[in-house]
């Protein structure tokens, strides 16, 4: 049985549908990228795990239990949490207070204080700001607040969409650098990236999302070699 | 020049409590971003709870506090967990949903008719009031006592609110929750109930506002409707969601009204009032100290 498994499901956005009878599966310990062009539904996918919108269709289960039709607090609590595109950060709140809300769930709250420390240890410049107000900060810093407020949820799945969008190629490397360690301390990764170099690079499999299905799945690196990956996403 | 400044004084008393009504609304408003037309009839209903609990207890008027406070805001809590929660659920993707301000308004004219029916039109007032009248005089000027206990009251409740959203657990989730609505439910924080939460807050102020009003202030069924204006002009002024902001609004206002009849006919302050609020709408939308992006 899969970690999370997600099985034939459809997603409406109003009358449009964005997800056609898609199935998916992630291990534990597994990172994993869903690559694929804009509008393809990559996100769609990611608020549909995480409970910010409702299969049509479908079942999603986590350890074994049923998550298709939970709120997503309730989806937080039992560890998969999504660091959103575009980073959604609380803009007039402070960096430590964006990560303390992070660890809202009665599950991470109990460790907050130590979980804090953790991700001030990850991510030392965050320290150095804590006080500044989320809104003042570059881009690369504002998704390192994000992806830190994801840890202080302490995730079993962190469900990271395109992190480094809009990002100069020194913070790129440098996001891709945390995510590496993020998933060796053992958290499972699933990774919605543009960059599909860098993401495939990271992760053990990918799924390619064309149209809202699945057109490809398999090792990242046999990914990697395919000759119409090459083509339309690495542009070789 | 000795009127001039005993106005004064009193339109800053007076002002602050006009600040404590908007206090409630500017938070509801912060929060919800929905614009409550029932915030006057809250303020109605919490000073007919603050009447009947001196009335039936004999309690001094601030004490009714304890029972006042938790008894708005478990009313506030219900109201939007049972009337406006749904309409919010239907209308999950709308950030500012204007239905909900049509169901506000409804409860504005249920609760309005309602405490008609129950107390019938006439105007009340707290017998046996121990404040009634009382001034505080310094030198020539006359001070009036509940206004300025109404004032601390009033400035108490801004700085414990300011303290609760800015320290606590429970603050930061509901400004998350105003700030970002998506985010934060991927936070774990529930935004119903933290919505259901702010609500009470709001109508508990109201609450307290209606406290402070009591001893100096008849009370009858459409009491809210003059308060109600006055919050939204405030809440404008001193810029959305913005805690500090809703005091120091109420209390320009307060100014205007007390100061004003002394250099003209009373009528024209409201001319005043009005012109100030589009004056502020023209040249900063966001208000005196409201933030260009949100809360």
């Amino acid at each position: 049985m899969a970690f999370l498994d997600i099985k034939n499901i459809d997603v409406f956005y109003g009358d449009v549908q964005v997800i056609f009878d898609l199935s998916l599966n992630i291990n534990e310990g597994e990172v994993v990228s869903i690559i694929g062009g804009n509008g393809a539904g990559k996100s769609t996918l990611l608020r549909t795990i995480s409970g910010l919108m409702n299969p049509a269709k479908g079942q999603i289960r986590f350890e074994d239990a049923a998550i298709e039709s939970l709120p997503p607090e309730e989806i937080v609590h039992k560890g998969i949490v999504h660091v959103p595109e575009g980073r959604r950060l609380f803009s007039l709140m402070s960096i430590k207070d964006n990560l303390i809300v992070g660890a809202y769930n009665e599950r991470a709250d109990q460790y907050m204080e130590e979980t804090l420390e953790e991700v001030y240890e990850m991510l030392p410049r965050l320290k150095e700001r804590e006080a500044q107000l989320a809104i003042t900060l570059s881009g690369g810093e504002q998704q390192m607040v994000a992806i830190g407020r994801g840890l202080m949820a302490k995730p079993k799945i962190l469900m990271l969409d395109e992190p480094s969008l809009g990002l100069a190629p020194v913070l790129i490397n440098s996001i891709f650098e945390t995510i590496r360690k993020i998933a060796d301390q053992g958290t499972t990764v699933l990774l919605v990236e543009q960059d599909v170099n860098h993401s495939l690079k990271l992760s053990d499999r990918g799924y390619v999302l064309e149209h809202g299905r699945i057109a490809m799945e398999g090792k990242a690196q046999d990914l990697l070699g395919d000759p119409h990956i090459k083509e339309a996403y690495l542009g070789i | 020049m000795i009127y001039f400044i005993e106005d004064a004084i009193n339109g800053i008393l007076m002002g602050s409590i006009y600040g404590l009504t908007a206090l409630g609304l500017t938070i509801i408003f912060g929060v919800l971003k929905v614009v409550n037309f029932a915030h006057g009839s809250l303020l109605m209903v919490g000073m007919y709870v603050a009447f009947w609990t001196v009335s039936l207890t004999g309690l001094h008027p601030y004490l009714s506090l304890i029972i006042v406070v938790p008894v708005m805001y478990g009313f506030g809590y219900c109201l939007q967990a049972v009337v406006i929660k749904p309409i919010f659920k239907a209308e999950k993707n709308v950030r500012e949903p204007l239905t909900v301000i049509i169901v506000t308004t409804g409860v504005w004219y249920i609760l309005d008719n309602m405490t008609l029916l129950i107390f019938g039109p006439q105007y009340r007032s707290i017998q046996d009031n121990p404040l009634k009248g009382k001034m505080i005089e310094i030198g020539e000027m006359m001070i009036s006592v509940p206004k300025l206990w109404g004032c601390i009251i009033a400035i108490v409740t801004a700085v414990g609110v300011y303290w609760f959203l800015q320290k606590t657990r429970t603050g930061r989730a509901i400004r998350a929750t105003s700030l970002d609505r998506d985010a934060a439910s991927l936070s774990g924080i529930n935004q119903y109930r933290i919505y259901n939460m702010t609500f009470g807050i709001g109508t508990a102020i109201a609450g307290i506002a209606g406290v402070t009003l009591i001893p100096f202030y008849n009370i009858f069924p459409t009491v809210g409707v003059l308060f109600d204006i006055k919050g939204f002009i405030i809440v404008v002024l001193g810029g959305l969601g913005s805690i500090h902001g809703a005091i120091i609004g109420g209390i320009i206002i307060g100014l205007i009204e007390s100061v004003g009849p002394q250099f003209m006919t009373s009528t024209w302050t409201e001319a005043i009032v009005y012109g100030l609020f589009l004056l502020v709408l023209f040249v900063k939308p966001s208000g005196l100290f409201g933030v260009k992006y949100d809360w």
